[in-house]
Parts: structure tokens; C-alpha cells; sequence
């Protein structure tokens, strides 16, 4: 980059815009090539990252395993056909036939032992991550989306609008996320879109606050002015100009949360109130065997219902949390990087 | 603004949160399809209708919406709460004979988490970019990683099952009886730990950010020990940041005591809420929500003003 061009850039504007814009009728929606190199920087800060790229590959492995633990059907079509877990998780193994009893302990045939009913537990771990994963993935997208519109509303309008839409989500931070968690779960009913929705109605709160907060600060860069004063739109303004650069702290804050709302989950599935007691959801593995635990089956301790779904829940939100800071840091050197090249003007 | 009047300012900014948290609560239970006794009445159909009125009538469910929570309200602030209808008791003894569990645990958690989160965060503060700091940063990241239901299933299976040195199943004792405080320990490391890693991270880098202050180098230069100099000069500037997370923590500990009661079997306030779900006691259920929100709202608003008091800066804001 020149130093010509350096003295005139300004921080998420579009240099290339402002050099085609004379004259005016030239405007073009040119690529903007900006934005793209800005995010291959982060990506390649973030592949040098040792322990980010360690969970990026465990969360990969677990959503992989779980998405081929057992053939996907939909409306009567096979659309995954593979199957890695060796058997179907709600399936009671002496049932069907076979030579096994309940509580045996991890052995070849059953790497991971079998539960109280003579569930293959390795398959159910597998299987389990579906409902973990998904629900995970789903929240984060759909909150960290809610949060977005409403905090990017709230920072630039300001006023009162702003101090009306603050008080509602002091509301909701007057409340621990769980309790509500709880409340949504019990008046919706158990099941697996009850789950999203009562994650969902907490969860968007804290990236309202945190797009607010960054939108602030965005708002009063000049080029906010300058496309204000080309006649742009509020929407076009707060969409094109203030969220791209008040973006990075909610990835961070994404990255950060797919952990917490899994490790939510799989709470609400421990107290009996998120999926189905047979469901194969980690959680609720832990509450089925929890009893057994406590009051000891009498002889050998079974260790292995409660090791193995716990520490995939574990596994899944530590990888979750290093790609988390693995991003946080790959942002940051980037900001950074803005910081010394203000720094030249 | 003086101390007195940002106080009073703060003080007063509470009440409408304190109504809307009401509201909250209230309309959580209240406004989706079915009551109470639209329940009672699907699972005993001789009801009949004037029946129905008699007893919607008599829990205040009869009128519109914003009477009922004139109704529910009035009665609270009269220390009403309802029916438990399981064991046929007030709601506010029930909740008064469960909250010293709660807040036992609580209190355990609390010092578990700054005995482990203070010395660590100093430690690894002074002593950046060390193995030690290293260490520091991935027990941080496996404390909020850890699930606490499972923490606690694993330190039962580990110390109370393997090493046979706590009991399983909590001693049939008063709570402040040698035995329960022993008893006490792996249910408050439990409820701690997410706790701990938090704070460690926060002190960290509020220790580490006030090093590099010019007081230091100016207590340094007058000869003090690095000892006092981080003892006393840095950490009580530090710990300013930390009271204005405790809030936020003792929310977590709130939520945390919801699932760490159910694994302990531990008779306190969240196992009822629990229970209170699970049975739909919807009186029960409101009382606690909003007990919950108050504390948090008090919680918030003490720590506030700790932080004004602690640092004159802020009032000037």
C-alpha cells in the first residue's frame, strides 16, 4: 500500500470507491476488496494460532462424527448414508438379542461400556453431539442476528429510543440465563425447537449490548458523515458502514457462546427438562445415570456413563472457547495493525 | 454529582427496573395459553363451570390480565406469595427454610473462588509469560469450559466413591456442624470453579494493566519492596475491577446453585425451583424468579456504588 494512499485512507472506507467516484455517475458497487483482505489477514493470524487450529480440528471432528454417526432420512430419502456408530443409540443391545448386559464396562466391542438400559454408550456419545452441536450452532446464528439489528438500532439512534430498548434487556440481565431457560422450557414443553426458542429468548440480549456499545463508538467516524451527507439511507448507513466495522467483538463474543449455550443445553437435559428421558443428548445421558452414581449400584462403580458424555460436552466447549480466543486474538492484532497505520497519518 | 446524590440517582434508576422485573415474571407464567386451571380443569373434567369460576375466583385468576397482577403484586408486597399446593404451605416459609442452604453453598463457592482466583491472578500477573502464567491460562479456560453438573458427578465419583474421603450423600446435620462444612467442600468447589476462572482472568489483567502505571515506578523509585509495592500499592487498585464483576458472579452462582443442588441432592433454593418446574407450583415458581431478580438488581446496584466509593473517578463520569 503507498503512502499516497495511506494519507487518505480512513478506517472501513471504501478507498477504491473514492477513487472511482470521480465523477459522481461512475459509482459502482465495486467489490469490495477491502473488506476481503481484512478477514484473509485475521484467517491467516488465526492459522499461525497453535491451540485455536487444535480446536477448530476437534470441533470439526465432533460435528463430522456426529453428522455420520447414523444415516440422515429425509421425507423418505437417504441423504447420509454412512453410519459410524456401530449401533443405533436408543437401542437396547440384550433386546435385540445380543450377548450383553447393562453396566458392562468399556471393552472393544463397546469402547465406551454400556449404560443402565445396555445402551451402547459410544454410539449415544457420537449420536448425542446432533443434538448438542446443532442447538448450539443454530442459537448463536439466530441471537447473534437478533442482537445485531436491535443493538445496531439502539447505538445509532440513540436518544430515547435507545434508552427504551436498554431498559428491556436490564430486564433480562436481571435474570441468571438459566433460570429463564428453565421458565420457557417449562411453560413451552420439552422437545428439541422448545430448547432453541427458550435459548434463544436469552440469548440475544448480551450481543444487543455489545453491538450497542461498539456502534457508539463506530457512529462518530467521519466517514459515518460523509455517507450520511451522500444521501445514504439510516438503513444503508447502519448496515453498510457502522456494522462491518463494530463487527469483530460479536464474532468473538459467537465463538465464545456456542460453549456456553451447548454447556446450557446440556444443564436443562441434566435437570430432566430439555429432550426426552431415552434421547441420546449428552445432558441427559448424565441425568440417567446420576442416580447410579450417587447411590452406587453396589460393586464396581460404573465411571464410565458419566466420563464419557460429560467429557465430550468438555472437549466440545474447550475447543469452542480456543477458537474463540484463537479469533479474539487474530481481530485484535488486526486492530492493531489500524492502530500504527492511523498512527502514519 | 456528589457521592450522596449519585447514590440517590442510582437508587431511584432501580425502582422501574424492580416494577419491570415484576412484570417479567409475571407475564412469563401468565401470559401463554392454559393456567393453572385451565390444567386442573383437562385433568378433572366433572368440574363443572361454575366450579371453575368458584376457584379462578379464589387464586385472583378471574378479570383481565393487569388485574391479576395487581392482585398477584398487592399480595406480595404484603408478604403473600402463594401456595405451595404440594405440602399445602406458604410460599415465603418454604422459601425462607431452603435460602440459608442456598446461601451456605453460595458463600462456599464464593470463597472457594477468591482463595483460588486472587493468589492465582497475582501470581500469574507479576509473573507474565512464565510456565506458571501458562498454567494459569489453561486452568482458566478448563474452568469455564467445565460443566458444572459434570464437575460435580466427577468429583463425587473421584473423592467421595474412589478416595471414599466425603460422604455421598450430605450428613443429616445443622448446617454449621463440623461435618456439613466438611461436607461442604465439594459442592462449593463445584458452584466455585466457573466462578474462580472468571475472576482470575479479570484480576490478571487488571493487575497486569495497573503495573505498568506510573505509581509504580514511582513506588519502586522510593526504594519500597516489590513485595509491598504489589501487595498494597497495585492489588487494592486492581480489586476495584473486581467488585464490579462480583455482581455478574453472584448471578452465576444463582444459576449455578440451580443445577450443583440437583447433583448434591442439597435442600436449598434451586432444587425447589427445580421441583417447582417440574410440578408446575406456579407461586412458587414466580416467588423465586422474582426473589432472583431482586437480589441480582440490589447485587448490581451495591456493586455500583462499592465502585464509586472505592474510585472517587466515576461519580465525574
Amino acid at each position: 500500500m503507498s503512502t499516497d494512499r495511506g494519507r487518505i485512507r480512513i478506517t472501513g472506507f471504501d478507498a477504491d470507491r473514492v477513487e472511482s467516484r470521480e465523477p459522481l455517475s461512475d459509482w459502482t458497487e465495486t467489490r469490495d476488496t477491502e473488506t476481503e483482505g481484512r478477514w484473509t489477514r485475521a484467517w491467516r493470524e488465526f492459522r499461525r494460532n497453535r491451540s485455536a487450529m487444535l480446536g477448530l480440528y476437534i470441533v470439526i471432528a465432533m460435528s463430522l462424527l456426529a453428522l455420520f454417526a447414523r444415516p440422515i432420512t429425509i421425507a423418505g430419502v437417504t441423504v447420509q448414508p454412512i453410519s459410524l456408530a456401530p449401533y443405533d443409540p436408543g437401542a437396547i443391545l440384550y433386546a435385540q438379542g445380543l450377548d450383553v448386559s447393562a453396566y458392562e464396562a468399556p471393552s472393544l466391542a463397546h469402547p465406551f461400556g454400556t449404560d443402565g438400559s445396555a445402551r451402547d454408550v459410544f454410539s449415544r456419545v457420537l449420536y448425542g453431539g446432533r443434538f448438542s452441536l446443532s442447538i448450539g450452532f443454530i442459537v448463536v446464528l439466530v441471537t447473534a442476528a437478533i442482537g445485531l439489528v436491535y443493538g445496531a438500532v439502539a447505538g445509532y439512534y440513540g436518544g430515547r429510543v435507545d434508552e427504551v430498548m436498554m431498559r428491556l434487556l436490564d430486564l433480562i440481565f436481571a435474570f441468571p440465563g438459566l433460570l429463564l431457560a428453565l421458565i420457557i422450557v417449562a411453560v413451552l414443553g420439552k422437545g428439541y425447537w422448545e430448547l432453541v426458542l427458550a435459548f434463544t429468548a436469552i440469548g440475544w440480549a448480551g450481543y444487543a449490548r455489545l453491538i450497542r456499545g461498539e456502534i457508539l463508538k463506530v457512529k462518530e467516524n467521519e466517514y459515518v458523515l460523509a455517507a450520511k451527507a451522500l444521501g445514504a439511507r439510516d438503513r444503508r448507513v447502519i448496515f453498510r458502514h457502522v456494522v462491518p466495522n463494530a463487527i469483530a467483538p460479536l464474532i468473538v463474543q459467537a465463538s465464545l457462546s456456542i460453549g456456553t449455550v451447548v454447556i446450557g443445553v446440556a444443564a436443562l437435559g441434566f435437570l430432566g427438562l430439555g429432550l426426552p428421558p431415552s434421547s441420546a443428548e449428552w445432558g441427559t445421558m448424565l441425568d440417567q445415570t446420576r442416580q447410579t452414581i450417587v447411590q452406587g449400584p453396589g460393586g464396581s462403580i460404573p465411571w464410565w456413563v458419566t466420563v464419557f458424555p460429560g467429557g465430550a460436552i468438555f472437549l466440545f466447549v474447550m475447543s469452542m472457547n480456543l477458537i474463540g480466543d484463537g479469533i479474539n486474538d487474530a481481530l485484535d492484532a488486526q486492530e492493531g495493525e489500524d492502530v500504527a497505520r492511523g498512527g502514519e497519518v | 454529582m456528589s457521592l450522596r446524590r449519585f447514590i440517590a440517582v442510582r437508587v431511584a434508576a432501580t425502582v422501574p427496573i424492580l416494577f419491570g422485573v415484576s412484570v417479567l415474571t409475571f407475564a412469563l407464567v401468565h401470559l401463554t395459553p392454559g393456567d393453572p386451571i385451565d390444567q386442573m380443569v383437562a385433568l378433572n373434567p366433572q368440574i363443572s363451570a361454575a366450579e371453575e369460576a368458584a376457584i379462578r375466583a379464589r387464586y385472583g385468576l378471574d378479570g383481565p390480565v393487569w388485574q391479576q397482577y395487581l392482585t398477584w403484586m398487592g399480595n406480595v408486597l404484603q408478604g403473600d406469595l402463594g401456595t405451595v399446593i404440594i405440602v399445602d404451605q406458604p410460599v415465603l416459609p418454604y422459601i425462607m427454610a431452603r435460602l440459608p442452604e442456598t446461601i451456605a453453598l453460595g458463600l462456599f463457592g464464593w470463597a472457594i473462588a477468591l482463595l483460588i482466583a486472587i493468589p492465582t491472578g497475582i501470581y500469574a500477573a507479576v509473573n507474565k509469560d512464565t510456565l506458571g502464567d501458562d498454567l494459569s491460562r489453561v486452568f482458566a479456560l478448563s474452568g469455564i469450559s467445565l460443566p458444572n453438573f459434570w464437575l460435580g458427578l466427577m468429583l463425587i465419583l473421584v473423592f467421595a466413591l474412589w478416595l471414599d474421603l466425603w460422604p455421598v450423600l450430605a450428613p443429616d446435620k445443622p448446617l454449621l456442624s463440623t461435618e456439613m462444612l466438611w461436607y461442604l467442600v465439594l459442592p462449593g468447589v463445584t458452584i466455585g470453579t466457573a466462578s474462580s476462572a472468571t475472576l482470575m482472568r479479570v484480576m490478571r489483567s487488571s493487575m497486569a494493566e495497573e503495573m505498568n502505571k506510573e505509581y509504580v515506578t514511582a513506588a519502586r523509585a522510593k526504594g519500597l519492596p516489590e513485595r509491598t509495592v504489589v501487595l498494597k500499592h497495585v492489588l487494592r487498585n486492581s480489586l476495584i475491577s473486581v467488585t464490579t464483576i462480583a455482581a455478574f458472579l453472584t448471578a452465576s452462582i444463582f444459576a449455578g446453585a440451580v443445577v450443583v443442588e440437583q447433583v448434591f441432592a442439597w435442600p436449598g433454593l434451586g432444587r425447589a425451583f427445580v421441583g417447582a418446574i417440574i410440578g408446575r407450583e406456579v407461586d412458587l415458581i414466580m416467588a423465586i424468579t422474582l426473589f432472583t431478580g431482586v437480589t441480582i438488581i440490589l447485587a448490581n446496584l451495591l456493586a455500583d456504588i462499592m465502585y464509586a466509593v472505592l474510585d472517587p473517578r466515576i461519580r465525574y463520569d
